[in-house]
């Protein structure tokens, strides 16, 4: 059964996140796509894994890399699993999901940036602190 | 009856109030076919709020966790306690588990018995394998020492985790609420609503493992 036939009457009707659309509705085609994001992801992974435990690479680049991955492997998620897609379909998914990384941006980045600051800030106090002790 | 009621007194009242009037035919009419949507888009979307909402709950914790990372008050650090062989097995049947539940809501859609109970069982398991090592493992760092009080890094660490560990249990909860309700009422529209609900939340949760892996265990152990 296909949900967006329902209203085929509309030329773009939403679809909620985790339905596919239409044109990908045939059961083999669902199945395809749910195998390429494990396949994705299951690469990702693995990289993540390798690239953690190697000395192949230039170490400082390590997190840069593993931050890469992780958000990588989190849109192959999205878009493989969730189905949030850029179509038009999708476009009122997508700004929620605009939203909420943007909340989620400004809450990770402002949290680490002001307490990394503090904390280099009271460095000179801390080691005063120690030579009380 | 009064001759007021029969002649229709509402509407005679509305009289006097010409936009009311204006307001309840404007209802009244049918609405354009693009205003329109199934139950199903409004109950799919609600709940993507609820998970977005749910997302920047764990990007609190998150952040929680940077700030105090490196705060072991002289304690065990990620890199003394954490074992990635674990870490890769807990993240394998995750996965696995996502991709099943994606399996079952096909299995759902075309109403599939075998396909759909089947992959919500591989799912089940998966997941509770996955609770299992985790268990396991907290179990044995707080056997070694190493509990949320030991110090600010071990709180967090447990606060975060255990977050998405608990989780993980509501999810499995629920998967075993969906089986029955899909043995109980069959593949009705509502039935099907809360499965692309429970779908939904199942996939976010590997979404926040994806981060938790990543920040928590890969970082902490490479260090």
């Amino acid at each position: 059964m296909n949900y967006a036939e329902l209203e085929t009457n509309v030329p773009y009707p939403d679809i909620p996140p985790g339905d596919q659309r239409s044109d990908a509705d045939e059961t083999g085609e669902a199945v395809g796509s749910y195998l390429i994001g494990l396949g994705l992801a299951a690469l990702l992974t693995a990289v993540s894994f390798f690239v953690a435990g190697t000395t192949l690479v230039w170490a400082p680049s390590i997190p840069v890399a593993l931050v890469v991955l992780a958000i990588a492997q989190m849109g192959v998620h999205l878009v493989f699993f969730l189905h949030i897609t850029t179509g038009p379909d999708n476009t009122n998914n997508v700004m929620a999901l605009a939203f909420g990384v943007l909340i989620v941006l400004v809450l990770m980045v402002g949290t680490i940036w002001v307490m990394t600051t503090m904390t280099h800030n009271m460095m000179p106090m801390d080691q005063t602190m120690h030579m009380h002790h | 009856m009064s001759a007021f009621e029969a002649a229709g007194g509402r509407e005679d009242f509305n009289r006097f109030r010409p936009d009311r009037d204006a307001r309840n035919r404007s209802y009244a009419e049918p609405l354009p076919a693009h205003d329109q949507v199934s139950k199903r888009i409004v109950v799919g979307y609600g709940f993507w709020i609820y998970l977005l909402s749910d997302i920047i709950l764990f990007s609190a914790f998150f952040a929680t966790y940077a700030v105090l990372v490196d705060a072991t008050a002289g304690g065990p650090s990620g890199r003394d306690l954490f074992d990635l062989h674990k870490v890769a097995i807990e993240t394998a049947c995750l996965l696995l588990s996502s991709f099943t539940c994606g399996l079952a809501s096909i299995g759902a859609r075309i109403h599939r018995g075998s396909w759909f109970y089947g992959a919500m069982t591989a799912t089940c398991l998966l997941g509770a394998g996955f609770l299992f090592i985790e268990i396991n493992e907290f179990r044995s760092m707080i056997a070694l020492g190493a509990g949320p009080t030991r110090s600010a890094f071990l709180s967090s660490f447990f606060a975060l985790v255990g977050l998405h560990g608990l989780h993980v249990t509501v999810g499995l909860l629920w998967l075993l609420t969906m089986m029955a309700q899909v043995f109980a009422k069959g593949y009705r529209a509502d039935v099907l609503r809360r499965l692309l609900c429970f779908s939904l939340f199942w996939h976010t949760l590997d979404i926040i493992w994806v981060g938790i892996f990543t920040m928590v265990y890969l970082m902490g152990v490479g260090q």
